[in-house]
């Protein structure tokens, strides 16, 4: 297991004051907040500032992560020294974080395991107590195809658990999904009855499941509609042409309308994701210029040059 | 069970959630789905609560809210704005990507 430098993680100093780490985990939270970040590996990030601050925050725990002593380097080789949390008491209940199940091997060793979300407490109640399981939330990635035509899934969720003695365990859980026909970036599927056991004979939770599309090589996607980028030669935007497309059901044959400039852009209606109503497919024209590098080019281009009274930076009056 | 196709319910535009049930997916109290709906973050049909219908998008805005309320300590009015913001950047987005490419 690594050793994890909290302070580094929260960039600040070892002597910094309680609303030094504070502001500084604000401002982490909100770089790094999966729901607003663009920033890769925001995920993780965001965690790992949580975790770090999880135990900043804490007088108590800070208190006893400093006494690890300083001459430890981040990422090194770690075990925990016997005895070292003699003298400090963590509070039961001290895990305040959303997702602390989600905390590091490094902390979990030094601090012990989070009480998973909903659980926390749920022990002291009495033998009458029914509740249901938790939600689990996941996301799943699916291609541009799959909306097309519909998919079937398999999913691995490693989801935390109580076992008979009440310990947390992690059970891995593999699931196949089918993705329907038509879904968008963004939404979710609910399979009932597929999150955390109930407890006392309460019903189990449901497992929400996020649509994500991986990103396609050509085709952009928003909401139902696709956006094509496609090349054309410069006579079939100038003279029009019949040429061949890509779409996610099928080469067509499309029409380019004489006198298209780069830019222009079709709308083939009903021929993007299908639904109620089915999303449209936008081809977008860029005008592909043939090299000149043979002699036979060349000489069409000068041919152009002094036939053509064409200056294509008339609109900026030069 | 692992061998099973599942077949799950798409919480789409035509999808319609009662008040309990998504504040049951939420994890919340109905009285939290209530606040967003006077904020005007959720937008419901039905001329009162026991008769709201809930798009399925909803979830999933209420749920960043949820997640921006608890981890950034972001009140009801900046989770709203948040969420136009979101919405603006998304379409901004993906007409860049038309465009540079």
């Amino acid at each position: 297991m690594e050793y994890k430098d909290y302070y580094q993680v929260m960039g600040v100093e070892k002597g910094a004051t309680q609303d030094e780490i504070k502001r500084a985990y604000r401002k982490l939270a909100r770089k790094y907040h999966p729901d607003v970040s663009k920033e890769s590996q925001a995920e993780a990030k965001f965690k790992e500032v949580g975790e770090a601050y999880e135990v900043l925050k804490d007088p108590e725990k800070r208190a006893a992560y400093d006494q690890l002593g300083a001459n430890w380097k981040a990422g090194q080789e770690f075990r925990p020294p016997p005895d070292w949390d003699a003298g400090f008491e963590f509070s039961g209940g001290g895990f305040t974080a959303g997702d602390a199940s989600a905390f590091s091997d490094f902390f979990e060793s030094l601090f012990g395991r989070g009480a998973h979300g909903g659980f926390a407490g749920t022990q002291q109640t009495g033998p009458q107590f029914r509740t249901r399981g938790e939600d689990h939330h996941a996301k799943v990635m699916i291609d541009l195809d799959d909306a097309f035509h519909g998919a079937t899934r398999t999913i691995t969720l490693h989801a935390p658990e109580l076992d008979a003695q009440g310990h947390v365990t992690t059970r891995e859980h593999t699931l196949n999904v089918k993705i329907p026909k038509g879904v968008k970036q963004g939404q979710h599927i609910r399979l009932a009855g597929q999150g955390s056991p109930g407890m006392g004979g309460g019903g189990a939770g449901d497992l929400y499941l996020e649509i994500e599309f991986k990103p396609h090589s050509f085709y952009r996607v928003e909401g139902r509609d696709l956006y094509l980028e496609l090349p054309v030669a410069p006579w079939e935007a100038a003279l029009g042409a019949k040429v061949k497309a890509p779409t996610p059901a099928g080469i067509i044959d499309l029409k380019i309308p004489a006198g298209s400039t780069s830019g222009r852009k079709l709308r083939l209606k009903g021929r993007g994701i299908p639904g109620k109503p089915p999303g449209d497919l936008y081809v977008i024209l860029r005008i592909a210029l043939p090299p000149g590098d043979t002699q036979e080019a060349k000489d069409i281009y000068r041919t152009m040059e002094q036939k053509l009274a064409f200056n294509p930076r008339a609109r900026l009056g030069v | 069970m692992s061998k099973d196709i599942l077949t799950g319910l798409l919480l789409d535009e035509e999808c319609s959630l009662t008040l309990g049930e998504l504040s049951c997916a939420c994890g919340v109290y109905a009285e939290w789905v209530v606040e967003l709906v006077d904020e005007g973050i959720l937008e419901p049909i039905g001329r009162d609560a026991a008769h709201w219908r809930f798009s399925g998008p909803s979830l999933h805005r209420a749920r960043i809210v949820r997640r921006l309320q608890r981890d950034l300590g972001v009140n009801l009015a900046g989770a709203a704005l948040v969420l136009d913001l979101m919405d603006e950047i998304g379409s901004l987005r993906a007409h860049l990507c038309v465009l540079e490419r």
